[in-house]
């Protein structure tokens, strides 16, 4: 049985991190749907993929949560990614391969990846 | 759905919204009885009778912004397909509970997939609310002492042992989740759950 050791390790490291930042609204927001349509679309694995890059890139200023269904079921998965100062971004169509190019272009790179927007869907 | 973990985990954003501090999750496999029994209990806002009679109906639903409500037709549909039963439990301002049972060989019974994901993601998007999720087979405890009939993964303990670091980091979400999907994947291949 694998027991919490290894989280005391995961606590100690956070912990020096931690009070080093600022908490508040300096933060990249990244939100996935996840009402009936969107976990039925595959929001979970494309969450739980940002929640992976977010961790192995070791990115302290980025946090990833859900929202419910915004209305546009028909276009889930949708994630929604904020950036402080800056007008909130919808992709469309998600899916787990979509993921790293968005965090490695738009999240990291500050270019939003407009193959993947709502504004690029025609249907 | 394709996984009962992600009718698990649609079934507990209801308890998000009820606005539950702690919500119970328990799989439990009855390999004699070829049974497996999931159940979502939580200490939400519940509902009055007539509520919870209609809320299995897919046009039944309590929202003006759309009218239909697909989360737990489509469980009960699920559990029925496979020759098992659905139950709503719930009192107005003392939560409630949902119970699916399952054929648990029946062949068009979900596989309960990837509960790691769905339990890391429930406590770390709701880092002001406590999740237990508890798998185990047979009559047995899950937290028995020798930790051979099950699994019980609380976030209260987690966050005992974070000491104030959030839940919510993305690498402690990590962790969750692959600390539950290691210390279930004996059981879960054991007994084909």
């Amino acid at each position: 049985m694998k027991s919490l050791d290894e989280l005391k390790a995961l606590r100690d490291k956070l912990q020096s991190e931690v009070s080093l930042r600022d908490d508040g609204d300096d933060k990249t927001k990244v939100l996935v749907g996840m009402a009936t349509c969107g976990i039925a679309a595959g929001a979970r694995p494309v969450l739980a993929e940002f929640v992976e890059q977010v961790a192995t890139r070791g990115l302290k200023n980025v946090t990833v949560s859900q929202t419910g269904c915004i209305g546009i079921c028909q276009f889930e998965p949708v994630v929604e990614v904020f950036v402080p100062g800056k007008e909130k971004v919808t992709y469309v169509n998600m899916s787990k391969e979509k993921v790293a190019r968005i965090v490695a272009d738009h999240i990291v790179g500050g270019n939003i990846v407009s193959d993947y927007t709502i504004g690029n869907r025609h249907s | 759905m394709q996984e009962l973990s992600l009718n698990i985990l649609d079934i507990a954003e209801n308890s998000v919204r009820a606005g539950a501090a702690l919500v119970r999750i328990v799989v439990r496999a009855f390999p004699t009885e070829d049974m497996l029994s999931v159940s979502i209990e939580d200490d939400g806002s519940g509902m009055d009778e007539e509520t919870a009679k209609g809320a299995a109906d897919p046009f039944y639903t309590t929202r003006t912004t759309r009218k239909v409500g697909l989360g737990l037709p489509y469980f009960k549909m699920n559990a029925e397909l496979t020759g098992g039963a659905f139950a709503i439990e719930s009192s107005a301002g003392h939560g409630t509970k949902v119970t699916a049972t399952f054929g648990l060989g029946h062949i068009d019974r979900a596989p309960l997939g990837d509960m790691g994901q769905t339990m890391s993601l429930l406590a770390g998007a709701n880092p002001e609310m406590d999740f237990v999720y508890e798998l185990c087979a047979g009559a047995e405890p899950a937290d028995s002492a020798d930790g051979s009939g099950g699994f019980v993964f609380d976030t209260r303990e987690v966050k005992q042992v974070l000491d104030g670091v959030p839940i919510s980091e993305p690498e402690v979400m990590a962790y969750m989740a692959s600390h539950i999907d290691e210390n279930t994947k004996e059981l879960i291949s054991a007994y084909k759950i």
